[in-house]
């Protein structure tokens, strides 16, 4: 047993402690926090929050805002969550959901005449593939390489911001506008709406059945238990014949194609079509959600409404009250920070706590 | 049984913990234990795994506070909130598991924080001058620029003893330390510590191995269920009495079955067999070499020999989960050179991995869920890739009674039982696949004696079903115990071939180092 994979090991025993419990604790404790820091800079919490929850919920479109915000958090923040379960840090979904976004608007200016079922399915497929594959090549490099894939997939988000740039700047430059994006989307290539009035398209329903699958995959399926298995101890899981680089592959595969499919969704839901700018940070913010969802997937999900109302309502606040929307994210991130130094305490007492001799 | 009068002991005990109770949660770890050292003596504790060894002596290493009891260092009653008070009374620990660091020079690990050698540019010329000083007065033998990375095992544990002694231990316990030795090692080990007792030191001892406590030991404390069931003096004391009072039973049964032979079958094609088999390591070292073995149905075949001498590598090998640089490997005749470890699993070859720990089980997962690991995706545990989880806990359950698995139910986590408990687990696994091949690599490392009867008996009724096992292990009284046939292996190579009957001890122990006989 070589000491990085015990540090591994240590890792995914942090990011999965099932502290359910702590993590309303964790919540309150970094908004009363955010509330000291408002309160110096001469601000009334409250009113504060109040505008904040009114931004996320106060309306049928804050409440679609939210949701709309949530979607490619959870549907990220599921895939990651199958990778921490499985040992591996697969932090490159920044750049897997951008190229997933690439490969579907390229497909989606393509069958723009094509009849809406197909040009959807087209494109989402598309987006999934380009997604997987964009995640295989760190998959490949660390199963067959050893190269650690937190650098490999952090490397490959810069280059995939870069090539997507260049071919917005480009090969897929809309020649019509001097912006650098694809030519726009045409209905066969949109999602349809889900709540009349309101901006919110299909894309929390996949999102939803996204997670909820997932969450049946890691209960419910051989493979599933082979994955946490691998996890929690790769040697052993080797030892007993499981399939680990098969496993390994796949869930980086898995991760990657969600990644692709949320940035179709931000395509062909949210912009119309592809820009340099379609992700403030989906794929980072996606691994906090992760951690905060205690890399469960039914967590992510939840991990990822809350973020998503938090975003909503972050953008609100600042308009009305004046606070910057940054604070948002000094709560959001101290939320994690809490969960994950409380999860870490506990996983560090636990070996000197256990009643004799072996640890 | 002799046990030392307690007024005599009183007189000049410069340790004495009395009545000393550790709870954790609902478990009672210490129960009232009372212990006391003489100055000069070598103690032994003398226990099965759990019995709460561990605990008293963190108790004394200031690493826990006794929720009951008090603590008297030279008849003064004192209390250690802390290592540092343990310390500061002259109690040096050495723990299992070392506490270094590889890349660093022993003079630089003892100097890692200690104040006296300077906080933040510690002066380790001058340490290592000490410490070579030190070392030679005790007969160590280190060097204190080595690196901690290219010492061999035993090295590093005298560093660990030395470090100890330089911050002034006058008390030093020491946590199994045979456990990582080679029989060399310990035979060295063993004398430095008598040395160092003539030179005043007393040393608490931890083993549950009887030979070592009597080859060593002056006294010898039993704990058993956390409590302390008296103190003996080692040589009015038979290992019968130990054993009886240690495991609660009588000793007569601990070597029964050990003795009952096992008839060799002579089927014409042998279950198992290796031709000529090679592995090579990473850098492209060879590890095993030409190694030809066969085994029959119903035989036990020993692979004796000292640790490291490629143990390791032939039973990666033989389950498939290291490939092979050269060489064949057969089960009935058919080749399986080329077969996945799951695959073998498949056609009835079971292994145990020799480290529970990490290769073996995965500790943060149920027991129900480590026992079903290897075969989740058969029947009745799952059917087409859909997990029943009420069969797999059905399963533990079953297993749990007929293994004696003491536990809180198959749901428990295998990292909160005990060594031998979650030996148990590894060897049910293997056992209840109804292997036709087992292939175990020291089924009874670290586990207590009631353990070792039990895994002893089962891998005997498993050949008695005509399961052909090779058992690998540096225990060369369990490979005598339970082998038809004796292979010694040394440097990755099998030097020689015993039968049991017709096997020389002597002979053994001439092939384990390396001479052919």
């Amino acid at each position: 047993m070589t000491r990085t994979s015990t540090a591994r090991q240590f890792i995914v025993r942090v990011a999965t402690g099932s502290e359910f419990l702590s993590i309303p604790v964790a919540i309150v404790i970094a908004f009363v926090i955010g509330g000291v820091l408002m309160a110096i800079s001469g601000v009334n919490p409250l009113s504060a929050y109040s505008a904040l929850f009114d931004g996320a919920f106060g309306t049928p479109q804050h409440i679609a805002d939210t949701l709309i915000e949530a979607t490619p958090l959870v549907l990220i923040g599921v895939g990651i969550a199958l990778c921490f379960r499985a040992g591996v840090f697969n932090v490159g979904a920044e750049g897997q959901f951008l190229i997933g976004g690439m490969a579907a608007a390229v497909v989606g200016s393509a069958l723009s005449t094509a009849p809406q079922p197909v040009t959807l399915l087209a494109m989402a497929i598309a987006a999934i593939i380009a997604g997987a594959a964009w995640a295989s090549i760190a998959a490949v490099l660390k199963v067959f390489l050893g190269a650690s894939e937190t650098l490999t997939t952090i490397m490959l988000t810069y280059v995939a911001t870069y090539l997507v740039s260049w071919l917005l700047n480009g090969p897929a430059k809309d020649p019509n506008t001097p912006l650098a994006q694809t030519p726009a989307l045409t209905t066969s290539g949109l999602l349809p709406g889900l709540w009349p009035g309101t901006t919110l398209h299909i894309g929390i329903l996949v999102a939803l059945i996204v997670a909820i699958l997932a969450h049946l995959f890691l209960r419910r399926r051989v493979e599933g238990f082979q994955l946490v298995a691998t996890g929690l101890n790769p040697v052993a899981a080797r030892s007993a014949g499981l399939p680990v680089r098969r496993i390994l592959i796949s869930v980086f595969l898995a991760s990657g194609a969600l990644a692709g499919l949320a940035g179709f969704i931000q395509v062909a839901g949210v912009q119309g079509k592809m820009i340099v700018n379609l992700s403030p940070g989906f794929g980072y913010t996606a691994v906090v959600v992760a951690l905060l969802g205690r890399s469960t997937p039914i967590g992510a999900l939840l991990a990822g409404l809350f973020f998503g109302a938090l975003s909503a309502g972050g953008a609100s606040m600042e308009t009305s009250v004046g606070v910057p929307a940054s604070l948002v994210t000094i709560i959001q991130y101290l939320t994690v920070l809490i969960v994950i130094g409380y999860s870490a305490a506990r996983t560090l007492r636990r070996p000197t706590r256990t009643p004799d001799g072996e640890e | 049984m002799a046990t030392t009068s307690p007024e005599t002991a009183q007189l000049d005990a410069i340790l004495r913990v009395r009545e000393s109770t550790v709870r954790f949660g609902s478990v009672v770890a210490n129960d009232r234990v009372s212990f006391d050292l003489v100055q000069g003596e070598i103690h032994a504790l003398l226990g099965e795994n759990g019995a709460g060894k561990t605990t008293l002596m963190r108790v004394l290493a200031g690493l826990i506070q006794p929720d009951a009891g008090s603590l008297e260092v030279h008849g003064k009653t004192t209390t250690f909130d802390s290592v540092v008070d343990s310390a500061a009374a002259g109690i040096g620990m050495v723990h299992q598991h070392f506490m270094l660091v590889p890349t660093m020079t022993v003079a630089e690990n003892v100097s890692l924080g200690l104040p006296s050698a300077g906080r933040l540019f510690p002066r380790t010329a001058r340490v290592g001058r000490e410490l070579r000083a030190l070392s030679e007065k005790h007969g160590l033998a280190l060097d204190p620029d080595a690196r901690v990375a290219d010492l061999s095992i035993g090295q590093q544990q005298r560093v660990e003893i030395l470090k100890t002694l330089y911050r002034g231990a006058r008390i030093l316990i020491l946590d199994e330390p045979t456990a990582v030795l080679t029989p060399g090692e310990t035979d060295s080990l063993l004398e430095m510590l008598r040395s160092l007792t003539a030179q005043g030191t007393s040393i608490i001892f931890i083993s549950h191995k009887l030979r070592e406590i009597r080859a060593i030991a002056d006294r010898v404390t039993v704990l058993r269920h956390g409590k302390s069931l008296g103190t003996y003096s080692v040589a009015d004391t038979s290992d019968a009495q130990l054993t009886a009072s240690m495991i609660g039973r009588d000793a007569a049964t601990v070597s029964s079955g050990a003795t009952t032979p096992v008839k060799r079958s002579l089927t014409a094609v042998p279950r198992l067999a290796t031709m000529q088999l090679g592995v090579t390591d990473k850098r492209g070292r060879s590890t095993l070499e030409g190694i030809t073995l066969s085994v029959a149905p119903g035989e036990i075949l020993g692979i004796a020999g000292v640790d490291g001498n490629g143990q390791r590598e032939l039973a990666d090998a033989l389950s498939g989960v290291r490939r092979l640089s050269g060489g064949q490997i057969e089960l009935n005749g058919r080749p399986i050179t080329a077969s996945t470890v799951s695959e073998r699993i498949a056609l009835g070859i079971s292994h145990v991995p020799e480290d529970r720990q990490h290769t073996g089980l995965i500790l943060d997962v149920s027991i129900a869920d480590n026992l079903a690991l290897e075969t989740a995706r058969t029947a009745p545990f799952s059917r087409r890739g859909a997990l029943d989880r009420a069969a797999v806990r059905e399963h533990a359950e079953r297993v749990i009674r007929d293994f004696d698995i003491r536990c809180k139910g198959p749901d428990q986590k295998v990292r909160e039982l005990s060594g031998g408990n979650q030996q148990k687990v590894l060897i049910a696994r293997a056992v209840t696949q109804e292997p036709s091949t087992l292939i175990v690599s020291q089924p009874t490392r670290g586990v207590d004696i009631g353990a070792v009867e039990y895994i002893h008996g089962q891998l005997l009724e498993l050949a008695a079903k005509g399961c052909a096992v090779i058992l690998i292990s540096t225990e060369l009284d369990e490979i005598l115990a339970l082998s038809n046939r004796i292979a010694v292996i040394y440097s990755g190579t099998i030097i020689a071939v015993h039968d049991r009957a017709a096997v020389d001890v002597g002979v053994l122990g001439m092939n384990m180092a390396g001479r052919a006989s």
